[in-house]
C-alpha cells in the first residue's frame, strides 16, 4: 500500500480510544433545571451572587438572544441545536466555601493531574527539552485558573500576582470584587449583540477569568486557564476578559478538553481583550475538545467569539492558536487595531481529521493610523475533514499606512477531505499595503518514504512533516506550550496516543 | 554468508514489468557498482531493496543476512542496516537536519532494542562526524535539504550513512548534478566508509564517479537484467565502447 494510503486508513481508524483526556470524573454536582429561560439566567445570576447591574445586563442579552437566528455562513454542517435541551450551569459541589487549594475535591485535583495541568502551586515545569546547544530553559512559573464546566475551581499564586498589582482571578469574583473595571470594560470589545453566540453567552456565561495588568507591570509570570466540561448535556459558556493597562505586557495561555460522549455538547464561549497605550497582550490556545469518535458521532460543537481591541496608540495583540479538537471549531480571533501604530497577530495551526469540520480564521479591522497586522495560518486536512480558513482584513477610510501580510497554507492528508481558504480585502483608502499568499499541498509520497528509509515510522514521519510545516506558528508558543502542542498534533493525526 | 543476495527479482510498476529476473551477490567489504542507461531499472532495483511503495515484486526475493528483506517493513530494514543514497534527496521544510537525523537515529535504536540516544550525545556525535566529512555545522541546523546546493544534498546524504553505520549502502547516481570538485569530495565521504564489514553498490550512468570510488565489481545492467559483470576494468571498456553493444544481449 503506497505510503499517504496507510495513513490515510490508519487516520481513519482513529477513534475514541485514542482521545487521550475522555475520562468523565465522578463528582456530585450544582445544576440549573435543563433549558434556557429568563429563570436559567437568573438562576447562574443568583448561583453567582451577583450585583443587580450583571443581572439586567445579562437578561438584556437574553431578551435579544431571542430575537436573533442561528448564523449559517460558515462552512460547517451540523443538526439544529435544541437549546432547550442543554444544562447552562453545572459546578462541582463544593462541602465548604474553599479558601485554599488544599479545599479542593480530591477528585478535582485528580483530573487536573490526569490532564498535565499543575494545580498545585509547583513552579518548575519539567521534561521540557532544551534546544541542542541552547542554555537550559529556564524554569517558569505559571499560574493557573481551572474552570471545571461552570465554575473556576482553583487559582493559583494569587499572592505573588497581587504583590505585582495583577488581578487574575475567576470572573465571577471580580463582578462582585472589582465592579468598576469589570463594568468599565465587560461588553466593550464583543457587544452582547455582536452574534448569535456571543449573546447567549452574555446571557448564561457562568465563568471565566479575569485578568488586569496595571500601567506599567509586565506580569510576572504567564498566567494560565484550563476549561473542562465533565458534566453531560452542559454547556459551556465561559466569559474572559483581560485589560492590559498602559505599557503593561501579559502573557495568557488557555487550554481546553472534555471527556468522550455520544452526544455533541456545546461550547460558546466570548473573550475580549483590551490593550491601552503601549500594552501587549499575548493569547495562546491549546484547544483539543473531544473531537468526535470515527463515525464522526459525539464531540463538541466550538463556536467562539475572540476579539481583541488595540485601543491605545502602539499597542498590540498577538493571538496563536493550536486547533486540533473539536467536532465543529467556529472561531476568528480578530483584533480592532484602534489605536495610532497598533499592532494584530495571528497564528493558527488548524488540524482536522475523522469528520472534524473547521471554519476558522480572522478579522483585522484597521482603524488607526500606520497600523499593521500579520496573519499566519497552517491549516491540516485529513480523513473526512473539512477545513476552511476565513479571514477578513479592513482598513478604514482613515487608516492611512495600514499594512497587512498574510500567508495561509494547506496541507492535504489523503483525498477525502477538503481545505478551503476564504480571504476577504476591503482596502478604503489607497495608501493601505495588503499582501496575501496561499498555498495548498499534499503531503508526498517521496517525503514521508525518505523518512522511512531513515528509519522512521509512517506515523512518526508524518509528525514530522507536519510538525515542519506548522514550525512558524508553533515557534509562537511559549515553550512548554510548544513541546504540548507539538505532541498533540502528532497524536491527533496518527492515532497513536504516547 | 552473503551480505546482501537478490535471486531472479521481478519486478512490475502499474503492470508493466521492470525487471525481469535479476540477480546480484554481494559479500560483506566489497564495492559494485551497477552501471547501465538511463531507463534500464537501476533505481527501480534500489527503491525495492529499499521497499519503497508501489513495486509489485512479481518473482525471485532478495536475502539480506539470509533473512527473507521483503517481508520488512522499510523501516525495519533501515535499522537492520540497509541505508539508500538517493538520486533526489528530499527537502522538508521546517525540520532542522539535527533533528531529523535525531529522531531517525533513535527511532532506528528502538528498532534494535538500544537505548535511545541524548540530546547532548548526539549532537558530540553528529558534530564530530560532520567535521570529518568537512561538512560545515550551520548545515545541521538548515532545514533538511532546503535550500542546499546539489553538492550538499549529496553530502548530507554521506552524512546520514556515516551516522547510521549501515551493513549496506546502495547509492544511486551520487554523482547527478556534481562538478568535478564536489564529486570528489563526495566520493572522498563514501571511500573514508568503506569497511571489511560493510558493502556498497554504487549505481552510476557515467564510468567518472568509479574513478574516485574504485569497484571490485562492476556489473552492466540493461533493460531490467544484469547482462554482464566483471571487475573493474569493465567500466573502461564500457567508457570506449558505450552501452550500444549491450542492447542486443538484454
Ligand atoms: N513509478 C513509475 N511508474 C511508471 N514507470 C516507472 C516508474 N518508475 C520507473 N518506471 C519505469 O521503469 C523503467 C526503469 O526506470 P528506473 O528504475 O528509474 O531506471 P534508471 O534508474 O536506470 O534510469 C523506466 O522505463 C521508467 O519509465
Ligand atoms: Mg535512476
Amino acid at each position: 500500500m503506497p505510503a499517504v494510503q496507510e495513513t490515510v486508513e490508519r487516520v481513519r481508524r482513529i477513534d475514541v480510544d485514542q482521545y487521550r483526556y475522555g475520562f468523565e470524573t465522578q463528582i456530585e454536582s450544582d445544576k440549573a433545571p435543563k433549558g434556557l429561560s429568563e429563570d436559567t439566567v437568573r438562576f447562574i445570576s443568583a448561583k453567582k451572587n451577583e450585583p443587580a447591574w450583571m443581572l439586567e445586563w445579562r437578561l438584556e442579552a437574553y431578551r435579544r438572544w431571542l430575537t436573533m437566528t442561528e448564523p449559517t455562513w460558515a462552512r460547517v454542517d451540523y443538526p439544529k441545536i435544541d437549546y432547550q435541551d442543554i444544562y447552562y450551569y453545572s459546578a462541582p459541589k463544593p462541602k465548604k466555601t474553599l479558601s485554599s487549594i488544599d479545599e479542593i475535591d480530591p477528585e478535582i485535583l485528580k483530573t487536573y493531574e490526569k490532564l498535565g495541568i499543575p494545580l498545585r502551586e509547583v513552579a518548575i515545569l519539567e521534561g521540557v527539552e532544551p534546544p541542542p546547544g541552547g542554555p537550559p530553559s529556564p524554569s517558569r512559573k505559571i499560574a493557573v485558573d481551572a474552570v471545571f464546566d461552570s465554575v473556576s475551581v482553583a487559582t493559583t499564586f494569587q499572592k505573588e500576582l497581587k504583590a505585582a498589582g495583577v488581578i487574575f482571578m475567576p470572573i465571577s469574583e471580580a463582578i462582585r470584587e472589582h465592579p468598576e473595571l469589570v463594568q468599565k470594560y465587560l461588553g466593550t470589545v464583543v457587544p452582547t449583540s455582536d452574534n448569535y453566540f456571543a449573546t447567549l453567552n452574555s446571557a448564561v456565561f457562568s465563568d471565566g477569568s479575569f485578568v488586569y495588568v496595571p500601567p506599567g507591570v509586565r506580569c510576572p509570570m504567564e498566567l494560565s486557564t484550563y476549561f473542562r466540561i465533565n458534566e453531560r448535556n452542559t454547556g459551556q459558556f465561559e466569559r474572559t476578559l483581560i485589560i492590559a493597562d498602559k505599557g503593561s505586557y501579559v502573557s495568557y495561555l488557555e487550554g481546553c478538553t472534555a471527556p468522550q460522549r455520544d452526544e455533541n455538547q456545546l461550547h460558546a464561549a466570548v473573550v475580549e481583550l483590551v490593550t491601552l497605550d503601549d500594552a501587549e497582550i499575548k493569547y495562546s490556545t491549546v484547544q483539543n475538545w473531544y473531537p468526535g469518535n470515527s463515525e464522526g458521532k459525539g464531540g463538541i460543537y466550538n463556536f467562539v467569539t475572540k476579539r481583541g481591541d488595540c485601543r491605545g496608540k502602539n499597542s498590540k495583540i498577538s493571538w496563536t492558536q493550536v486547533e486540533t479538537g473539536s467536532a465543529i471549531t467556529w472561531k476568528y480571533p480578530s483584533c480592532i487595531l484602534r489605536g495610532d501604530n497598533s499592532s494584530g497577530e495571528f497564528y493558527s495551526i488548524a488540524i482536522s481529521n475523522g469528520y472534524q469540520q473547521v471554519d476558522s480564521g480572522t478579522k483585522m479591522i484597521h482603524l488607526g493610523k500606520n497600523t499593521s497586522s500579520r496573519i499566519i495560518s497552517k491549516g491540516i486536512a485529513a480523513g473526512r475533514s473539512q477545513n476552511t480558513y476565513r479571514g477578513l482584513v479592513s482598513a478604514h477610510r482613515k487608516a492611512t499606512g495600514a499594512r497587512n501580510y498574510t500567508a495561509c497554507d494547506s496541507l492535504l492528508i489523503g483525498d477525502k477531505c477538503g481545505a478551503h481558504t476564504v480571504p476577504y480585502v476591503e482596502a478604503k483608502n489607497s495608501s493601505a499595503t495588503f499582501e496575501h499568499e496561499a498555498t495548498t499541498s499534499k503531503i508526498s509520497e517521496d517525503v514521508l518514504f525518505y523518512c522511512i528509509q531513515r528509519g522512521l515510522s509512517q506515523e512518526e514521519a508524518v509528525g514530522l512533516v507536519v510538525n515542519g510545516f506548522v514550525k512558524d506558528v508553533l515557534q509562537q508558543l511559549p515553550m512548554e506550550f510548544a513541546v504540548e502542542a507539538q505532541k498533540l498534533i502528532s497524536i491527533s493525526l496518527e492515532g497513536s496516543v504516547g | 554468508m552473503s551480505l546482501l543476495e537478490v535471486k531472479d527479482l521481478q519486478v512490475r510498476v502499474e503492470e508493466r514489468e521492470i525487471l525481469h529476473g535479476l540477480s546480484l551477490t554481494v559479500n560483506p567489504g566489497e564495492v559494485h557498482a551497477i552501471m547501465g542507461p538511463n531507463g534500464s531499472g537501476k533505481s527501480t532495483l534500489s527503491h525495492v531493496i529499499a521497499g519503497k511503495p508501489g513495486y509489485e515484486v512479481t518473482g525471485g526475493q532478495i536475502l539480506f543476512k539470509g533473512e527473507d528483506l521483503l517481508e520488512m517493513a522499510p523501516n525495519e530494514r533501515a535499522a537492520k542496516g540497509v541505508f539508500l543514497a538517493f538520486q533526489y534527496p528530499v527537502e522538508i521544510p521546517g525540520v532542522t537536519t539535527w533533528n531529523f537525523l535525531h529522531a531517525a537515529l533513535n527511532a532506528q535504536r528502538k528498532a534494535r532494542g538500544e537505548d535511545e540516544i541524548s540530546s547532548p550525545a548526539f549532537l558530540r556525535k553528529v558534530r564530530e562526524v560532520a567535521k570529518s566529512l568537512n561538512i560545515p555545522q550551520d548545515m545541521l541546523k538548515r532545514g533538511v535539504n532546503v535550500g542546499f546546493s546539489g553538492g550538499e544534498k549529496k553530502r548530507n546524504e554521506i552524512l546520514q550513512m556515516a551516522l547510521f553505520e549501515p551493513a549496506v549502502c546502495i547509492l544511486d547516481e551520487m554523482d547527478s548534478g556534481l562538478d568535478i570538485d564536489a564529486l570528489r569530495i563526495a566520493a572522498d565521504g563514501v571511500n573514508a566508509l568503506r569497511s571489511p564489514e560493510r558493502a556498497m553498490v554504487v549505481i552510476t550512468h557515467y564510468q567518472r564517479l568509479l574513478n574516485y570510488i574504485v569497484p571490485d565489481v562492476v556489473h552492466v545492467m540493461s533493460k531490467g537484467r544484469v547482462v554482464k559483470s566483471g571487475g573493474k576494468e569493465l567500466a573502461l571498456e564500457l567508457e570506449e565502447s558505450g552501452y550500444a553493444q549491450f542492447e542486443d544481449a538484454a
